[in-house]
């Protein structure tokens, strides 16, 4: 794909993070540079403690730097303030973690429209439900949905806002192959229909081929980037 | 963890805190009580007579059962303290001369008793000495029985029969103007001319001996000597109001403590099963180790012994700190020798076992859940909760809600029996709250009734003798007063069927403007012309109804015994009482007509120089100041009462704060995943703050009223038990009561909340979101 021709959605400059652990310094981040652009596919791969799902908490906002600069459609998110990161992450972020971190107490419909509610311009619940395949089970409080059922309700929580991003920490990660592909299927079909900007973070290789890019990092710095010429489909990859 | 500890422990302690300070009161008071007594040989029996020879001791003496006599004269008089302006009264009661009576003897705080034949020797009441700044060596003019008297103070003292010293008629002590004093018996006969005679009698009884009959049996010998009507300790007003003191420390020595230790041992209960929750896992793996399911569970059982031990230091070091301080309030009220509080054994162990006992019943359920948990099913994870659409949803209401608001009600339907009793914990505390400060409504209320409404008189002016109605007119000349109505008092005993009370009928005139009888709603009753109107409490002693003739025996003069028709029942919270119309009342006595006193109006700007008249008139008994008797309650009782008040704030409290706390920290432990969650998808601090808040303000919302409710029974329940001869309490609560109170425990919620709002700002999204809950 051609990107010079897309707008870029991050830019990343020299982004280090350290974690104090009392006696030890733990350095997460060592001088990440990157740019993310509009509408792309991107994969983040590489082993436990490589620095991947610290680069997408600061990018989503949910963590500062210790040094370096994120700049998200121009603007620095390292200077924005807590506030500011709020209504930031409100209004432009979603979210999709491991554990699908539904509120037990609504229902799939009510867990879509806490965010719908808040949101400028979103989707309706039912929508956003129907857009990745759920839109029978509405009315189903968490414990009532099977585990690749909650992860895609939690997508669309994450998407019925029309975020600019979605950022997904191992979304299939407590997932067995055929829960996984349908999840995937749904990330896919919200990057293709609504042009979001979709970050997946993952140990599975095989996620790869669902990818514009795929960044490699290894020991808190990238060590590689691929760009997949031909994007597969999620019913394509098996692993 | 810990703070949630210090929480329940401060409620614990605070149930062992009132337990320990009301028990060890009881306990003191009564032993001191005990003690005096017997030291000081109070009497068993009590007579007034109205004159009567030495001859008639010695036939009392000689009733089966009783043991000693002591005969005495006593007398009232009017006393003009140096600094005063109004008259003080005084009672004087004779000593036998050189020694100390055989009863009610007198413990010298101060100087010596009177020497023989010293006929201007006095020794004077410890409190009426403190507050006056008096003693040995001081001097103290009187007029008694019509004679001014110089009289020197040589001693300061009390005695068992004035334990609790109210003025005649009176309600709470005025030390001013109030004194007791002590005189030789040769100068009292002199004085008031009863040479070789007497008009007081105390007995003793031996042990066994029957009491009524005693009673009758003195009755039938003084009764031709004027006798009054004799009574046991029962009776005396000195060991009534000590009596009804320990009746109330006894209910406050239970009603507290339970209410305190039942929501401690709940507190303790949510806490440990959410502590277990968490810890299922470890449990499990522990347990997968190779521990016993006893030794795991003897590590949660530490935990609640812990709450107790702490429970148990403070609550019994608090508690003990303010059984001093009452102690101390107690001797300014309760004259004895010495007045401890003594933390006995029995309460310390009581305590203690209470403290534990409750731990364990708190921490009971969730051991046993400990103990109960199989290893393999510890260690896998809680079933996710399942909730369900409330019942307002499912029928068919409440469609509009917010997601929010959702959240909040289905959680609390979900744990309904928790939201239950969290709302009923700070229900009892706004309950308890409640029920300690009905008294400051209470008593203003019947402050009001009687000074305002029953008792408006300026000044109730009572003679020595009844006097014929011209000396109405020498009262209203003298100079300030502007207004007197007259009133008879005649002392009589009131039968129907097999009960009695002995009292005085006040005699007044129809229509009266300053002294009334006030029915159920606080109108002025009209009196009947003839028949007898009783105060409510008197009528409930006598078991009469309007209609009831009851049989009047009356206790001077001539002595007629009549049948009077009950007309009416007057409302009364103070002491009891019988009136009737005053000519009616004279005739009924086979009397022309006669007053034993006057109500009056007097013109403040003169009220010196009528105080100063009635120093020098001899007729009169004595005076009752209607703004001394105000002033003096606001000295003595009201600041303490403040100081009860506060007190209860700060239990109440405790209740409130630990209640809310602890219900806050649980919600954060269970929802800080859903709520850092949310932090995650945009939400601001305030807005899941909301959340959690809300749910606290609803159920400290449900439990406003149902506080009013409970502290208006408890308060009822209270009000109840504590009716005496003495008082009939009414149960008044204000509406600024309630708000004030319900004040009291928003705040307490509010800042427990505040504090709990803190950790959510702390929120750590990242490493909440990143675990498997």
């Amino acid at each position: 794909m051609d990107q010079q021709s897309r707008q870029t959605a991050f830019r990343v400059k020299g982004l280090t993070k350290v974690y104090d652990m009392g006696e030890i310094q733990v350095r997460a981040l060592r001088g990440v540079d990157i740019d993310l652009y509009e509408g792309e596919f991107v994969v983040l791969l590489g082993p436990s403690g490589s620095g991947k799902s610290t680069l997408v908490n600061i990018l989503g906002g949910l963590d500062s730097p210790s040094e370096g600069h994120v700049f998200f459609r121009g603007e620095d998110l390292t200077l924005v303030g807590d506030k500011n990161l709020t209504l930031y992450r409100r209004n432009h972020v979603g979210f999709v973690f491991q554990f699908y971190n539904l509120i037990p107490s609504l229902t799939a419909r009510e867990n879509v429209a806490l965010v719908t509610e808040i949101s400028p311009d979103p989707l309706t619940p039912e929508e956003a439900l129907t857009l990745v395949g759920l839109g029978e089970r509405i009315n189903h409080f968490p414990a009532q949905l099977s585990g690749g059922e909650q992860q895609r309700v939690a997508i669309a929580r994450a998407v019925a806002k029309r975020p600019d991003v979605l950022l997904c920490d191992e979304p299939t990660g407590a997932l067995d192959i055929t829960t996984g592909v349908v999840v995937l299927d749904a990330l896919e079909r919200v990057n293709r229909e609504l042009g979001t900007l979709t970050v997946v973070i993952t140990h599975n290789a095989a996620i790869r081929h669902l990818a514009d890019r795929v960044i490699y990092f290894a020991d808190g710095r990238i060590s590689r980037i691929d760009l997949n010429e031909q994007r597969m489909k999620p019913s394509e990859v098996s692993w | 963890m810990g703070s949630q500890v210090i929480a329940i422990g401060l409620v614990m302690g605070a149930g062992i805190a009132t337990f320990v300070m009301s028990t060890g009161l009881i306990d003191s008071l009564g032993e001191t009580r005990r003690l005096y007594y017997e030291e000081f040989r109070f009497g068993d029996v009590f007579v007034d007579v109205k004159r009567a020879p030495e001859g008639l001791a010695r036939r009392l003496a000689e009733i089966p059962g009783v043991r000693r006599v002591e005969t005495r004269v006593t007398v009232g008089a009017t006393l003009d303290v140096p600094g005063m302006r109004e008259p003080a009264t005084g009672l004087l009661v004779s000593l036998p001369e050189g020694r100390q009576p055989e009863l009610n003897g007198l413990y010298l705080r101060a100087g010596r008793l009177v020497e023989p034949y010293r006929e201007n020797e006095v020794v004077i009441g410890d409190a009426f000495a403190e507050a006056q700044e008096l003693g040995p060596g001081d001097r103290i003019s009187a007029l008694i029985s019509g004679h001014r008297r110089e009289l020197e103070i040589v001693g300061v003292a009390i005695s068992p029969e004035f334990v609790y010293a109210v003025p005649p008629g009176a309600l709470f002590p005025d030390n001013k103007r109030f004194a007791v004093m002590w005189m030789g018996r040769d100068a009292l006969e002199a004085a008031h001319d009863m040479d070789g005679a007497f008009n007081d009698a105390v007995l003793s009884l031996m042990p066994g001996a029957s009491e009524p009959d005693v009673i009758e049996a003195v009755d039938a010998l003084s009764r031709r000597f004027g006798g009054q009507g004799a009574y046991g300790r029962e009776d005396h007003t000195s060991d009534m109001f000590l009596r009804s003191e320990l009746d109330q420390l006894a209910v406050m020595a239970i009603v507290l403590p339970v209410i305190f230790l039942v929501v401690a041992s709940f507190l303790l209960h949510t806490v440990l099963s959410r502590l277990i929750s968490l810890d299922r896992e470890e449990i499990g793996t522990l347990k997968a180790l190779g521990l016993t399911d006893r030794e795991v569970a003897w590590h949660y059982a530490k935990f609640a012994a812990a709450i107790a031990a702490l429970a148990a230091v403070t609550g019994i070091s608090a508690g003990a700190w303010f059984g001093h301080a009452m102690a101390g309030m107690y001797a300014e009220f309760y004259r004895f020798p010495a007045l401890h509080y003594e933390l006995a054994p029995w309460v310390l162990a009581t305590s203690l076992s209470l403290a534990f006992g409750i731990a364990l019943l708190g921490a009971l359920q969730a051991i046993r859940r400990v103990m109960r948990l199989r290893p393999a099913e510890a260690m896998r994870p809680e079933p996710q909760p399942v909730y369900r659409p409330l019942l307002l949803e499912r029928l068919g209401v409440a469609q509009a809600l917010s997601p929010a608001a959702r959240m909040i009600l289905r959680h609390l339907e979900r744990r309904w029996r928790r939201s239950i009793l969290t709302c009923l914990g700070i229900a009892t505390a706004l309950g308890t709250l409640i029920a300690s400060s009905f008294f400051l409504d209470t008593i203003d209320f019947m402050l009001d009734v009687q000074f305002n409404r029953a008792e408006r008189e300026d000044v109730a002016l009572a003679l020595i003798e009844p006097q014929s109605l011209r000396a109405l007119d020498d009262i209203r000349h003298m100079p300030g007063v502007m207004r007197a109505e007259p009133y008879r008092a005649v002392p009589v005993k009131l039968r129907l069927e097999n009960r009695t009370r002995r009292l005085a009928v006040l005699g007044m005139r129809p229509g009266g403007d300053l002294h009334r009888a006030l029915d159920r709603r606080q109108h002025p009753v009209s009196l009947p012309p003839d028949g007898i109107l009783l105060s409510d409490m008197l009528a409930r002693l006598l078991g009469a109804r309007p209609g009831d003739v009851l049989t009047v025996e009356v206790l001077e003069g001539r002595r007629p015994v009549r049948q009077v028709r009950v007309t009416g029942i007057a409302e009364q919270y103070v002491g009891t009482a019988a009136y009737m119309d005053m000519d009616a009342l004279n005739r009924l006595i086979l009397e022309g007509p006669s007053i034993s006193g006057a109500w009056l109006k007097v013109d403040g700007a003169a009220a010196g120089t009528f105080y100063d008249a009635v120093k020098r008139t001899p007729a009169i008994a004595g005076l009752s100041i209607r703004a001394a008797a105000i002033s003096g309650f606001n000295e003595t009782l009201a600041e303490n009462l403040i100081r009860m008040t506060l007190t209860n704030i700060a239990f109440a409290s405790i209740i409130a704060f630990g209640v809310v706390y602890n219900s806050a920290r649980i919600s954060v432990s269970e929802r800080g995943r859903e709520l850092a969650s949310m932090r995650v998808l945009g939400f601001t601090r305030g807005e899941i703050s909301a959340i959690l808040l809300g749910e606290l303000a609803i159920l400290v919302l449900f439990a406003l009223p149902l506080g009013m409710v409970i502290g208006y029974g408890i308060a009822a329940v209270v009000v109840e038990s504590l009716q005496t001869e003495l008082f009939k309490l009414p149960l008044v609560l204000k509406p600024a009561t309630y708000g004030w109170t319900a004040l009291v425990v928003v705040g307490a919620a509010t800042v427990s909340a505040l504090v709990v709002r803190r950790r959510l700002d702390r929120l750590d999204l990242v490493a909440v979101l990143k675990t498997r809950e």
